[in-house]
């Protein structure tokens, strides 16, 4: 079992950015979307992490503490948005809200 | 070394185990005391039929709800059924494990060096014990959905919003002895409050912060669901509330998470306003515990007192209390001892 | 012992994000969300940063999973993806176009990384001081006081904004 590097840990926040960015392509569930932005913002976190302790700093940890704060405020007016959204149409579908008409 | 395995190893494996099984211990303790306190207080004897006074009471409900029957909804969803009461049970064990019991303690000369007596000392033990208090909200959350039923989802609802609520002033009222302390861990925090003033008030953060504990006693009684915080799920409201569906085991694993919650609470509050294992007279050295456990169960009683004695809020009332009331007093409790620390230049 | 750790993680972390994005029941996506989140602070750990993955959990998973737990609760939220639209993954229009972005972007990254020459990790426990939470609480009100200031503004905006925004229109 080779030691974990530097390396390991960006390669593993690279994979988890592009799992999130695929879901946000692919996916057609608004929640779910959300979701895979979350999955992204926790890539970028890591990374943070993994090279914070590479040089023995804690500005990383300091970073990732308003990472997920912002991420925190804006989970809360995306889905205040969804809801609103779902109150108009029933259907969490990204394609169904094709008219710029309300 | 022992077989190849170092004595420390040993040892903390042991602790492990030992707090694992005091915990269930307690519940079934506790399971003992409410129904004997709650028949004193009511003026009535308790259970006194099963074994001598009672005692054998815990028991005999265990063994009637392993031997009950295991029912499911129709609709209700397998996997997320029957995760709820295991995530609910796991996390009121988990919270545990970071709390000290005790003080440093060779176990009679056993090992070389002193350990701490916890199942595991973590530097930032305060932040984990909140953490994991703030995941035991699935449980009751996932209750409520998968049993595909309109009060479970209801009770389970209100139960989750409450909680989340309570937990602010919880976590204020303890970042006001984090400010005295200076320290993180409650290790270090306990150790801040040996010695006397005066030669006979003990050294405990429950006299320098007194609204501090109210508060948080407060907010730990509304965490775990309790009277007079324990709408969404007593019986006349709402059937049981996020656990109606539930039989058997499952059932018996959120009566479990309940009361090794209150166990957690009053474990924490000892630790951090009642002084933790320092007492009155000094015991041997090995069984510092004993004054842990005696305070502990204080808070208990306290708490089994409270659900007998008072009537409860309805739910709105406790929305209220918690958002309007309880929140802006932790807040000026907090700023007050900020004030107080930076001014004495503690 | 640090090794094993940190491949178990990583694939209790792939694994459930891989799932997340595949889950057709969007209740099964957030749970899993949570795991992820969970294997993720254990990294944390492993990198000496506790008070990340403390706050992680708090936050993240005490917090804003909540919050998505009840918009899944409370709306219904159907389990199928597509209202009448071919289930095809690869089919012709815009899903193949978003897989074939999604595989150049992946392969993109992990050419870009592996050309980095490895670098191991100073190890920096039983021996140099790890940062304590007092350090990170100095930086933080010393040299980020106005990203927290602002961050608390931000915060505030946002409760009014999810507020006003998801409220029924009262006519």
């Amino acid at each position: 079992m080779p030691e974990p590097t530097l390396n390991s840990y960006l390669l593993l926040s690279a994979v988890l950015f592009s799992i999130g960015t695929a879901g946000v392509f692919l996916r057609r569930n608004l929640i779910t979307i959300l979701l895979s932005v979350e999955v992204m913002l926790n890539a970028v976190n890591l990374t943070f992490i993994a090279v914070d302790r590479y040089r023995g700093t804690v500005d990383g940890q300091i970073i990732v503490f308003f990472v997920i704060t912002v991420a925190a405020a804006e989970a809360a007016v995306g889905l205040a948005i969804l809801i609103a959204l779902f109150r108009h149409k029933e259907s969490l579908n990204p394609d169904a809200f094709t008219s710029l008409k309300w | 070394m022992i077989f190849g395995i170092s004595r420390e190893l040993i040892v903390h494996l042991v602790i492990i185990v030992v707090v694992f099984f005091a915990l269930q211990i307690t519940a079934a303790v506790l399971v003992y005391m409410e129904r004997k306190v709650a028949g004193l207080i009511q003026e009535r004897y308790g259970p006194y039929l099963v074994g001598p006074k009672g005692l054998m009471q815990p028991l005999a409900d265990i063994l009637k709800l392993i031997m009950k029957e295991e029912l499911r909804p129709k609709g209700a969803d397998v996997i997320l059924f029957y995760a709820a009461p295991v995530l609910s049970a796991t996390a009121a064990f988990a919270a545990f494990a970071v709390i000290p019991f005790g003080a440093d303690t060779t176990f009679f000369g056993f090992l070389d060096h002193p350990i701490h007596l916890a199942a595991a000392d973590v530097n930032v033990g305060l932040l984990v014990i909140f953490a994991i208090s703030s995941m035991g909200v699935y449980g009751v959350v996932l209750a409520g959905w998968a049993s595909n039923s309109k009060y479970s989802l209801l009770g389970g609802l209100r139960s989750s919003a409450q909680m989340i609520s309570y937990e602010l002033a919880y976590g204020l009222s303890f970042a006001a002895v984090i400010m005295l302390a200076g320290s993180l861990s409650l290790r270090g925090i306990v150790d801040q409050q040996s010695g006397y003033w005066f030669g006979f008030i003990p050294h405990w953060y429950l006299f320098l912060q007194p609204i501090g504990f109210l508060i948080f006693l407060t907010a730990g009684v509304a965490e775990t669901n309790r009277a007079p915080f324990d709408f969404p799920e007593a019986e006349q409201e709402l059937v049981a509330g996020y656990h109606t569906e539930y039989s058997s085991m499952s059932f018996a694993l959120f009566f479990l998470a309940e009361y090794v919650n209150m166990a957690t609470v009053s474990a924490v509050a000892t630790d951090l306003f009642l002084g933790g294992w320092h007492g009155p007279f000094p015991l041997p050295d090995g069984f510092e515990w004993i004054w842990f456990l005696v305070k502990v169960f204080a808070i208990l009683f306290f708490y089994i007192w409270m659900r007998w004695t008072l009537p409860r809020y309805r739910y709105d009332q406790l929305m209220e209390f918690g958002w309007k009331w309880l929140l802006p007093a932790a807040v000026v409790n907090l700023l007050v001892t900020a004030g107080v620390v930076i001014y004495m230049g503690w | 012992m640090d090794a094993i750790t940190f491949w178990i993680l990583a694939a209790i972390l792939v694994v459930s994000s891989v799932l997340v994005v595949g889950q057709r029941n969007p209740m099964y996506s957030v749970f899993l969300l949570i795991v992820s989140f969970a294997a993720l602070a254990g990294l944390y750990i492993q990198l000496d940063a506790s008070f990340a993955a403390m706050i992680q959990i708090i936050v993240y998973v005490g917090a804003i999973m909540v919050l998505f737990l009840f918009v899944v609760m409370l709306l219904n939220v159907p389990t199928d993806d597509a209202g009448g639209e071919p289930r095809r993954m690869f089919g012709a229009g815009p899903r193949r176009i978003g897989a074939v972005l999604s595989a150049v972007f992946a392969i993109e990254l992990a050419l870009a990384l592996v050309r980095v020459v490895s670098t191991p990790l100073p190890s920096s426990d039983r021996g140099a001081p790890v940062a304590t939470v007092y350090d990170i609480g100095v930086k933080l009100f010393r040299d980020y006081a106005f990203a927290f200031e602002a961050t608390s503004v931000l915060i505030l905006v946002a409760m009014v904004g999810a507020i006003v925004l998801a409220r029924k229109e009262a006519r």
